[in-house]
């Protein structure tokens, strides 16, 4: 393994262009593997459980499609911005590996399920656009386990069969942070569309990253090296700004960069095999899976059944002027996403519809980073949203008090006004009932009354704050300090 | 020549015919003759015709019990199921998960003990038919001799210094010294109705798709089918019917004809009969050439009209064929890699030697030959000029069967250039593929064809081949039952 230095603190990296392409592998989401009945959700089973005659590729064994799969493929490709594929067909890769059970891989080769597409990316306040090349539907392999110390290998085949779209792009990200926000991108049109569970920690969504960098200017890529299996958008991040600077650092030197595929330990990429010679998978077509036709009512069928896609709720939500931050905000957790759209189609009056949204971008945002937060407990409703906030602007609540109903509301279906009433949140609005507390406070503080009329502001504060306590806190601060103000400057 | 097999002294084996199964299973039912019965006479024929080797293994407790349930289910008067008390064999490519283990006559698979049986076993078993035992093949069908099954030849009934034909030379032998009234099949490239023409059975091969593949072990995917060994063609579409139709566990299964039980003979006369040109040159045997030819007149004589027909590509389509099915093959193998199930090699110490001992060690010389056949031909720099262009000629032979069968009902030709030969006669591989040179076309255009045993040559049987359309099995067998009555 070889050690390189971090190298962008004296290389000229403005002299330098990188290209970066991402093969994205997702696990679509369905019940059951590509080929088999068995249960396609392993995460927490015990090894070689989780499988059957057909995916351990048993003798006389044979393959029969998944149509979910083929209908959640479908959906991602459209999610990408991208063309789905009339006629489709599988091929055998062949290789020999202990956790490849037939001795051979069913994939795409030739006639992917996905072709050509192109997805825009928000980053910051702009956006740049990524080119697919394709996507196409495989099986996954099973894993290897070396326990330690020991001289032997354990395979485990839950994973065998597993339903992998791989998604391909051309080398169009040119900074570790473009790299980043197309990989947030996949995720989110994924998670959005709803064909995979995008679950990073059990690597149902990994990255491989193609890193060249070439001379600004010049038109010709440079040796690009592969770096397997990221998991997560920081990782995509961060080998990619180590990968370049290696290279960098490389050509700096006189020295050249070699065609070869590499780790990332989570600080540096590092040497996994040189390019041997092209590995020759003998692909050809798949003879136990006859070719698929995606006549034009299949796809109108599962477009018919697409979810609201990220580029429509990022589309709508920007309409209303929202801001690009509050937006990908919103964006970042789909269910808020999903109720923000409900908020802008339900509620009409366009005071109530700010005050709504601004609650969703920012305080239950925080809310929702609580560490003890499930997402199985949110019950956050348009219609709980909508009482909230007519009870605030009818001053039947401040807006600390409306706070503490929305963290209520968050985990529970209780209307807002039943939260406020338990919690004797209401503001007292019967104007005698204030007035009479008022004039008691000025009575109890003559001090503070007097400096008030001495146009000492800082006073008022104090007063108000007196009358809250004696209210406990049911009333509205700014007509307390309104009804102070005129009481005492008489 | 004669078409009922006459007893003759190198045919010890040899003992009264069943009858047809409709009757032998109606026997049953109305309690005529008992299971228990029948399995004891399949045993004790099975046991008297061990030396030529046919089968490798019996499941006699199994059976037996079987047999005795069923005459209890007829006792109390439940007669259900087509082939009831019926036993059956099946080549050992078929898994099965009673006592035998599934070999495929392969070290490789030697101790392979099947969890779950073939969809074909399971509809038969279904039907009430009694699974018997398993029968010798070529090792993972690759042969046309059986001579490379791992655990010894089987000898042919009629004479035993020759061979049976392969790769289903047990499932032959057995129907042909009536050990069983009838036996599965596979035929990937002829290896159903070669050695029935060798042993003078009938042997079926369906339309591609038509019998679920899903547990039977594959050899060629794209032309693997599976059938019966039988009697007469009315065997071959009793059992036929039990097994056609679509499986859920096989995507390239296609839907069943109604039935396929042969009611009425089709008419002979004005059958539009072509024979294939290229099946009735230098390279098919004078003999073998004469003796059809007759046979052929004697449809003629019967009706039909009966013309010269010409499949331009069928010349190559041995060439074609031992491109595609080693290619298949060398994929299909794979699996068998010693580190699941299998053969394994204890002494390897990486896994590199563990891959190339295991493998080197389990399997035979026929399969790795067609392994490294088939790698080859799907290798870059060789896929196009081997593998592509193979698969593009087989378009075009099936371009030249769809232009003949809009003129024509049914083809007839030999159904291989020689009767039986000698054990040990074909050492090269070639030679021995050349056995096949007939029956190949129907396998890689996926139509059905049946072999009907046509007589003898010089005391050795020989096959009649007729091929039909794709989807049209029905009509086939029905013709099929005609020419078997004048013939």
């Amino acid at each position: 393994m070889r050690r390189d230095r971090r190298s962008n603190s004296q290389a000229p990296e403005s002299d330098y262009t990188a290209d970066i392409g991402i093969e994205c592998h997702i696990q679509l989401k369905t019940a059951s593997k590509l080929f088999c009945s068995c249960s396609n959700d392993s995460r927490q089973e015990d090894p070689n459980t989780t499988v059957c005659p057909v995916c351990l590729g048993l003798p006389g064994t044979l393959p029969v499609l998944n149509k979910r799969a083929v209908e959640l493929a479908m959906q991602a490709g459209i999610a990408l911005n991208a063309r789905v594929a009339e006629h489709t067909k599988f091929d055998r890769k062949n290789y020999f590996y202990p956790d490849l059970p037939k001795g051979y891989q069913i994939t795409q080769y030739d006639q992917p399920i996905i072709g050509a597409g192109e997805v825009a990316v928000p980053l910051e306040n702009d956006s740049f656009s990524v080119r697919i090349v394709r996507a196409h539907m495989e099986e996954d392999a099973g894993k290897l386990v070396h326990p330690e110390s020991a001289d032997y290998s354990l395979v485990d085949l839950n994973r065998a069969g597993t339903p992998l779209l791989e998604i391909v792009s051309q080398p169009d990200m040119h900074s570790p942070a473009q790299a980043k926000a197309y990989a947030r991108e996949l995720y989110y049109r994924m998670l959005y569309v709803g064909a995979s569970d995008v679950d990073l920690y059990h690597g149902n969504m990994r990255f491989d990253l193609n890193v060249s960098v070439r001379p600004s200017g010049s038109d010709r890529f440079g040796t690009r090296t592969e770096i397997k299996n990221m998991n997560s958008f920081r990782n995509v991040e961060r080998a990619a700004d180590y990968e370049i600077g290696r290279q960098i650092q490389l050509l700096e030197n006189g020295q050249l960069v070699t065609q070869e595929t590499r780790g990332w330990d989570e600080q540096k990429t590092y040497l996994m095999r040189e390019k041997e010679e092209a590995e020759d998978y003998r692909y050809f077509p798949e003879p136990d899976i006859p070719p698929l036709e995606l006549d034009r009512s299949k796809r109108e069928q599962v477009e018919q059944e697409l979810p609201p896609l990220l580029t429509h709720v990022r589309h709508t939500l920007r309409a209303t002027g929202l801001e690009q931050t509050k937006i990908e905000a919103l964006i970042n957790q789909p269910r808020l996403a999903m109720l923000g759209l409900s908020v802008l189609e339900e509620i009409t009056d366009p005071a109530s519809r700010d005050r709504i949204v601004n609650w969703l971008t920012s305080e239950v945002v925080r809310l929702l980073r609580a560490e003890d937060f499930d997402w199985d407990d949110f019950a956050l409703s348009v219609g709980q949203l909508g009482e909230l906030s007519d009870m605030t602007a009818d001053d039947e609540l401040n807006s600390s008090a409306a706070k503490q109903v929305l963290g209520e509301m968050v985990t529970s279906p209780r209307s807002p006004r039943q939260i406020a009433e338990e919690k004797q949140l209401i503001q007292t609005s019967d104007a005698g009932e204030i007035e009479s507390i008022v004039d008691q406070v000025i009575q109890n503080n003559p001090q503070a009354a007097q400096d008030v009329r001495d146009g000492k502001s800082k006073a008022i504060g104090f007063l108000t704050g007196e009358v809250m306590k004696a209210s406990q806190g049911q009333t509205n601060p700014q007509i307390v300090k309104d009804l102070l103000e005129h009481k005492l400057n008489q | 020549m004669s078409a009922i097999p006459r007893t003759r002294p190198s045919r010890q084996g040899q003992q009264q015919q069943w009858p047809k199964l409709a009757e032998l299973a109606g026997q049953i039912k109305n309690g005529e003759r008992s299971a228990v019965e029948v399995v004891e006479a399949c045993i004790e024929r099975a046991e008297a015709a061990e030396d030529y080797h046919g089968i490798l293994k019996l499941e006699i407790t199994a059976a037996r019990e079987r047999a005795e349930q069923i005459d209890q289910l007829v006792a109390d008067g439940e007669t259900e199921g087509v082939l009831l008390g019926v036993p059956f064999l099946a080549k050992d490519n078929f898994l099965t998960n009673g006592q035998a283990e599934t070999t495929a006559a392969s070290h490789m698979l030697e101790t392979f003990t099947a969890p779950y049986q073939a969809t074909a076993i399971e509809k038969l078993e279904a039907a009430g038919a009694i699974m018997l035992g398993k029968t010798n093949l070529d090792e993972f069908a690759h042969g046309s001799s059986t001579e490379n099954s791992a655990f010894g030849s089987t000898k042919n009934p009629y004479d035993p210094q020759r061979v049976p034909g392969g790769s289903s030379g047990g499932s032959a032998a057995a129907v042909a010294l009536n050990i069983v009234p009838f036996a599965l099949g596979t035929d990937t490239g002829g290896s159903i109705r070669l050695p029935a023409s060798f042993c003078g059975t009938v042997g079926y091969k369906p339309t591609y798709g038509l019998v679920s593949r899903f547990g039977v072990i594959a050899m060629a995917s794209s032309t693997d089918v599976i059938g019966p060994l039988t009697r007469s063609s009315h065997d071959a579409g009793f059992v036929l019917d039990v097994l056609a139709g679509r499986d859920g566990r096989d995507s390239t299964t296609i839907a069943r004809e109604e039935t396929y039980h042969i009611g009425e003979p089709a008419e002979l006369s004005g059958l539009r009969v072509g024979v294939i040109k290229e099946h009735m040159g230098e390279h098919v045997g004078r003999g073998m050439r004469s003796a059809t030819w007759e046979k052929i007149k004697a449809l003629e004589r019967a009706g039909a009209r009966v013309e010269e027909v010409e499949l331009p590509h069928d010349s190559v389509a041995l060439a074609i064929y031992y491109i595609i099915a080693p290619a298949e093959i060398s994929s299909n193998l794979a699996r068998y890699d010693g580190i699941k199930y299998g053969y394994y090699t204890s002494s390897a110490d990486s896994l590199e030697e563990t891959y190339l001992q295991s493998r080197g060690e389990g399997f035979g010389d026929e399969p790795i030959r067609r392994m490294l056949t088939g790698t080859f031909v799907l290798s870059s720099g060789y896929q196009e000029a081997y593998y592509k262009k193979a698969q593009k000629v087989r378009t075009l032979l099936r371009g030249d069967y769809e232009t003949v069968f809009g003129t024509y009902d049914v083809l007839a030709g030999p159904m291989s250039p020689t009767t039986a030969f000698k054990l040990g006669e074909k050492g090269d591989p070639v030679a021995m593929y050349q056995s096949d040179d007939l029956a190949i076309s129907a396998n890689l255009a996926g139509i059905p064809s049946i072999s009907l045993p046509a007589g003898e040559i010089d005391g050795l049987p020989f096959g009649l081949q007729l091929q039909a359309p794709a989807g049209r099995d029905k009509r086939l067998l029905d013709i099929a039952a005609a020419v078997e009555g004048v013939i």
